[in-house]
């Protein structure tokens, strides 16, 4: 069963694409983080799945149900803004009881004086607040509920607009970078409260993020948009492990992924500056190349057989749990690499200006085409290695 | 720096203010001097006066009937032109133009829409086969129609103001409650956009009230407070006493009264409401 079911959305503000065709499944009770930079279309993406804006073109189901039509308050979701968007004049347990109260109460039943008078109201009332209750005791909110926003920090307010998200027990449930305005100490803290927030609502969530750590920290499958299109949906091993697409190879990873131009020659076998890597193309088509290389799996060269690199040092920079070496191809217009190595190696690595020898063991090079994608490609056995 | 604006207040403001309190408690008439210390007589003239009362009363049923109609009026203009999106600039000027004419020239267009044989309006009447009431001449309906003029003249001003209060609601606000299952126009009105304008409505509400409070103009051009008194208001009698019959004194103290009610009205905004519609 489908909890989101997203199909071939498009969106044009103006002249510029916001959504190109966008398809992505979440199934019930998963966590999807949609990944991508600012301006990449995925809060769009957000906003039509909870019908605040409406697609060009393109369905969105809930729940098995087409909801593309619907207004937002009959699609039975919820969601938690950036901003928050806590009500300023209603009590933290106020903010919380609307979503039960808008579907619970009538109008008359809602009016301030008339809901004390009519019995059915005051039950419904005191239902309600049972709910929030029970919803706000887990989050912390207990002692809060008679606080009005501007009375709350920042992390409480957040908590407060999570418990008005789940205070209904929504089919599906909308994070818009629920984080983005807590500060660093507080977002690890509260990433760990929303896993299991959602482990126990068990709504099929979308999550929309800028942050990488936290898309890879939280989610069962990580979705990366980039310019209005979703490049990869995959689990976050994989997206950092087997990316399909440059881009996201590039999005991923801090420091970022390194890249070497190479070309292909007509057996198949991939030469960085004429010289051959190790590496052959599953299919021989000649051409222009990437490489990619995590910094982690770049080392020192030991072995002939690694093909190696030949760079410039440029600097050492410490990270208290690591090292970071900055350096050089020693090519035409060579391209920068990124080293990282365990802090003990500080005695090894040369210092600015050293000749150094790099190594990329063929099994963890990536190797894409001039358009990004991502092409197999096959490690030679050592023995094989033409001169 | 501080002396020569402490000096220019003494003498513009505050010196003239409290001449005019000071001259509250005299028998002050123009050209007669000196005054005589008369205590509380005026204050005791006024409420034995039943001119004066009337024109107290006429004052309160205008403010009565112009604040919540050019209130709820200019609310219920700016929703309409917010939501409208095309044509919202046209509208904005249409409507704010009565604030930036002048009284005195609109004011004879009104007294010929409104004459009771050449007027269009009460030409409109008779083809639809209803009464023709005589607008301004008639005591039964001289405050109405003057209350009505009062609309139109600050409906503009007040739907501009929530206009921009509008504006200032932040549009996840409403995205939030249409998530949250506010379904109709109503619902999302009550649980976002009436508590939101707060402070904006009091501002309103407040400067529509001393607006309508100082309503002079229309009455002193159209009806000079006729007939038989029927929209003599708390400004013109200040001005028939102290200009036309030159009891400064007498003015004077009706001025204080005056000042004293808007003095109320400015009290009342500051303690009372402002703490009900800023949500610190």
């Amino acid at each position: 069963m489908t909890g989101i079911a997203v199909t071939d959305l498009r969106k044009r503000f103006g002249a510029t694409d916001a959504l190109r065709g966008v398809s992505l499944d979440v199934a019930a009770g998963e966590f999807v983080a949609l990944l991508g930079p600012s301006g990449c279309g995925k809060t769009t993406l957000m906003r039509i799945v909870a019908g605040i804006e409406s697609a060009d073109h393109g369905s969105v189901a809930i729940d098995g149900r087409d909801v593309t039509r619907l207004r937002p308050a009959s699609r039975d979701v919820a969601m938690v803004f950036q901003s928050y968007a806590l009500y300023p004049h209603l009590t933290a347990g106020q903010n919380i009881a609307v979503p039960l109260a808008m579907r619970h109460l009538s109008a008359w039943q809602r009016l301030p004086v008339l809901s004390r008078l009519l019995p059915r109201a005051r039950a419904a009332t005191r239902r309600i607040e049972d709910e929030v209750a029970r919803t706000a005791e887990p989050l912390g909110l207990a002692a809060l509920l008679d606080r009005r926003p501007g009375q709350l920090s920042g992390g409480q307010r957040q908590r407060v607009a999570l418990a008005r998200a789940v205070v209904r027990h929504p089919k599906a449930f909308l994070m818009d970078e629920p984080l983005s305005n807590l500060d660093s100490a507080l977002r690890v803290q509260t990433r760990r409260e929303i896993v299991e927030i959602h482990r126990r609502v068990g709504a099929a969530t979308l999550y929309v993020t800028h942050d990488q750590t936290e898309a890879l920290t939280m989610a069962d499958r990580v979705a990366v948009m980039m310019a209005g299109e979703i490049l990869q949906v995959a689990s976050p091993e994989r997206i950092y492990a087997d990316p399909v697409d440059l881009r996201v190879a590039a999005f991923i990873g801090s420091p970022r992924i390194n890249t070497l131009p190479a070309e292909a020659d007509g057996h198949g076998l991939v030469r960085v500056a004429g010289r051959v890597v190790g590496l052959r193309l599953d299919d021989a088509v000649a051409g222009p190349l990437t490489l990619a290389v995590r910094p982690e799996d770049l080392a020192l060269a030991e072995r002939a057989g690694d093909a190696p690199l030949d760079t410039v040092a440029e600097h050492l920079e410490f990270l208290g749990d690591g090292l970071l070496l900055h350096a050089r191809h020693a090519a035409p217009d060579g391209s920068p690499l990124i080293l990282r190595a365990a802090p003990c190696a500080r005695g090894v690595l040369p210092g600015p200006g050293a000749r150094l020898r790099l190594c990329m063991p063929a099994g963890r090079v990536l190797v894409f085409r001039p358009d990004g994608k991502r092409v197999a490609a096959r490690p030679l056995a050592a023995a094989h290695v033409p001169a | 720096m501080v002396l020569p604006a402490g000096l220019a207040y003494l003498l513009m403001l505050l010196l003239p203010t409290l001449a005019a309190v000071a001259l509250a408690f005299t028998d002050y008439e123009l050209g007669l001097w000196p005054p005589a210390w008369v205590g509380l007589g005026n204050f005791e003239e006024m409420a034995a006066d039943r001119g004066f009362r009337s024109s107290v009363r006429n004052t309160l049923i205008y403010v009565g009937i112009v604040t919540p109609a050019a209130v709820a009026g200019g609310l219920a203009l700016a929703l309409l032109v917010e939501a409208g999106g095309r044509g919202r600039t046209l509208f904005r000027a249409v409507f704010f133009l009565p604030v930036v004419s002048l009284t005195v020239a609109m004011a004879s267009a009104w007294q010929y829409l409104l004459h009771p044989t050449i007027g269009p309006l009460n030409a409109a009447l008779r083809g639809l086969g209803l009464g023709t009431p005589f607008w301004l001449t008639s005591s039964d309906w001289v405050l109405l129609t003057l209350a009505a003029i009062g609309v139109w003249e600050s409906i503009g001003f007040n739907m501009v103001l929530f206009m921009a209060g509008l504006t200032a609601i932040p549009r996840e606000l409403h995205a939030a409650a249409e998530v949250d299952g506010a379904r109709s126009a109503w619902d999302r009105f009550r649980l976002v956009t009436w508590p939101l304008l707060g402070p904006t409505t009091l501002f309103v509400v407040t400067i529509s009230m001393i607006r309508s409070l100082r309503v002079f103009d229309t009455v002193a051009v159209l009806t000079q407070g006729g007939p038989n008194k029927a929209s003599e208001v708390l400004l013109y009698t200040m001005y028939t006493e102290g200009f036309t019959f030159l009891r400064l004194g007498y003015s004077a103290a009706v001025t204080l009264v005056f000042l004293l009610v808007v003095l109320a009205v400015m009290w009342i905004q500051m303690r009372v409401l402002d703490r009900r519609v800023h949500y610190g």
